[in-house]
């Protein structure tokens, strides 16, 4: 893995949130380097959902920095992380009620166009002509004029992703993509994140370990709010730390299979 | 004029764009426009003058609803820009001239710059909290309105406001002052459509759904809220500005309470999100309010038309319409839910 500055896309350095009492993340060093696949995982209460919240900025840090490309964006609100190349999809595919899908992708690439936001009708065809095409893309080709909150779950994460993609990231952040998934919508979901472009750096938290080690090219594990492994998939998959953290010590199942 | 009555599904979604709907919606909105043109012609003086007052309480109502319905801001200080905007023309024609389009144009300004003084304070917050900010100006503008004697004419209003002027003539004639509201009522209306079905009045959906969403897709979403606060306030001040015209006086009630909750009434009632709903519901408050002779009770009537209309027709007069041409499954609890009664969650 990379570790120059300049090069990282994504470089939190010391990352520290407590609610209360509980240290939730703890000190955390993450550097995701260009073009990565960065899976992050950890038994539940490990500090991910928090981890990415700062990262996204949803919500701040108590001590530490977060840098995009080699720029510190701690300070930062989400919409400035986005509008640098940030983007992220939800746990809970979190969408518009009233909007079609084609709408859906519509609102977030009128504001990432390059173009002002009209307070007047427009035609917008470039705009829903590339909207059709990210929704073929992930898969909902066809689904365009489908109101969001009647997909599918499985649709709705697709939906999610073209969303994510329409910000034109060159981080992606994913929070559980495959969350409720049945093992078809699972597959279908690999597939559309292998295919993904190189220049999109990829940074997800997983709980499915099959998908994890599917797609990742670098994982890091944490636990009780701190780094306990960062490395490549093999060297977590052979990790006893890792079993330990995930099973508890004294049991001795094999957790990754063989 | 054919594509500002365009029909919006509930929610104030524009309808997917097919040929046969813009078609009929066409149509209806021509329709509507000539008999609302012809009315003065056939109706007796009492009559057009309720219709003139329906005219300027649906355009109150609409640039509410672009804050209820469409941005899912639920103001109970609407009537403070609304008053101010009468405010303004009124003093204006007392003071200044009361030729055409100054007055209209002093209303706009003052109810613009009235939203933008306050609504920075208030589209940073959200839900019962946005409520509670906006009712308290709504209330402090009202108190201004009661205690500045030398400019607003103190408890006893702003009397004596001259008839507009139209190249030099005053519109003395009912039916003249009609259409001369009914012209920019429509304009009005016209300009909230347009907004409310531009790119910007997408994100102010998006952000009615789904705020948190809206931010993390880059929209800074407080800005979009404080913009539609002040066009909102722009063209209720505008809708003041058409009260003055009609009644030539402006009381401090007419920025109050009261008014403030008649309108979100009028918006509930049409089916919040849709425009021309809020156009039907102004009508049919003020028709219970002012024009049938109730002995009084016609605030009394209003809330029970509420109570009803909330149980029987949970989306409004503008929820009896299907939603035109849309794939939609079995509509969701969450979907369903009228926008204003949406949390900020």
């Amino acid at each position: 893995m990379a570790e120059g500055v300049d090069v990282s896309v994504l470089r939190c350095a010391g990352l520290s949130r407590s609610f209360g009492a509980l240290k939730a993340v703890d000190g955390v060093d993450l550097t995701v380097a260009p073009g990565a696949r960065h899976a992050l995982i950890g038994p539940n209460g490990a500090g991910k959902s928090t981890m990415f919240s700062l990262v996204t900025g949803t919500m701040r840090a108590d001590a530490g920095t977060v840098a995009l490309a080699g720029r510190d964006v701690t300070a930062m609100s989400e919409v400035r992380r986005c509008r640098l190349g940030m983007s992220q999809t939800l746990q809970h595919a979190s969408l518009f009620a009233s909007m079609t899908a084609a709408e859906t992708v519509a609102v977030a690439l009128q504001r990432h166009d390059g173009s002002t936001i009209s307070f007047l009708p427009r035609r917008q065809t470039a705009v829903r002509e590339r909207a059709e095409e990210l929704l073929a893309d992930v898969g909902l080709a066809g689904r365009g004029a489908v109101v969001a909150g009647s997909l599918a779950h499985g649709e709705r994460k697709q939906l999610e992703v073209a969303l994510a993609l329409a910000c034109r990231p060159t981080l992606l952040l994913l929070d559980e993509p495959a969350a409720g998934m049945s093992p078809a919508e699972r597959a279908r979901l690999v597939e559309l994140l292998g295919g993904l472009p190189a220049g999109v750096t990829v940074l997800f938290v997983e709980h499915d370990l099959d998908l994890v080690f599917a797609l990742a090219d670098a994982v890091t594990v944490l636990h009780l709010g701190r780094v306990l492994l960062s490395g490549s998939p093999d060297e977590v998959r052979a990790s006893d730390a890792v079993r330990e953290a995930y099973l508890g010590t004294g049991h001795r199942e094999e957790l990754f299979g063989s | 004029m054919t594509a500002v009555r365009a029909p919006t599904a509930p929610g104030g979604v524009p309808a997917p764009v097919t040929r046969v709907a813009r078609g009929r919606a066409g149509i209806v909105a021509v329709a509507v426009l000539v008999v609302l043109a012809a009315a003065p012609l056939f109706l007796a003086p009492f009559a057009t003058t309720t219709l003139t007052r329906i005219l300027v309480f649906a355009l109150f109502a609409v640039s509410l609803d672009l804050l209820v319905g469409v941005t899912g801001l639920p103001s109970l200080g609407h009537a403070g820009y609304f008053g101010a905007g009468a405010y303004a023309a009124g003093w204006v024609s007392i003071n200044v001239t009361a030729e055409a389009p100054v007055p209209l144009l002093a209303g706009l300004a003052v109810g613009a710059v009235a939203a933008a003084a306050t609504g920075w304070v208030t589209v940073r917050s959200q839900g019962v909290f946005f409520l509670m900010l906006t009712l308290a100006i709504g209330e402090t503008l009202q108190q201004v309105a009661d205690s500045w004697e030398s400019v607003t004419g103190g408890a006893n209003g702003l009397t004596g406001v001259p008839a507009v002027r139209l190249a030099g003539a005053p519109l003395a004639n009912i039916g003249f002052l009609y259409w001369y509201v009914l012209v920019f009522g429509v304009v009005g209306f016209a300009a909230v459509a347009l907004v409310a079905r531009s790119p910007f009045g997408a994100a102010l959906r998006g952000i009615r759904d789904n705020e948190p969403r809206m931010r993390a897709l880059g929209y800074s979403t407080s800005l979009y809220k404080y913009a539609v606060f002040v066009v909102a306030g722009g063209v209720a001040g505008l809708a003041g500005s058409l009260l003055v015209a009609q009644q030539r006086l402006v009381s401090p009630a007419d920025l109050g309470f009261t008014t403030a909750s008649f309108a979100l009434l009028a918006v509930i009632i049409g089916g919040a999100g849709s425009l021309w709903g809020a156009c039907l519901g102004a009508a049919l408050v003020i028709v219970i309010r002012d024009a049938l002779d109730l002995g009084g009770n016609g605030t009394l009537v209003l809330g029970i038309v509420f109570v009803l209309v909330v149980y029987l027709l949970p989306r409004g007069v503008a929820g009896l319409l299907p939603r035109g041409g849309r794939v939609s499954a079995p509509r969701r609890r969450r979907a369903s839910a009228p926008p204003w009664r949406k949390g900020s969650t």
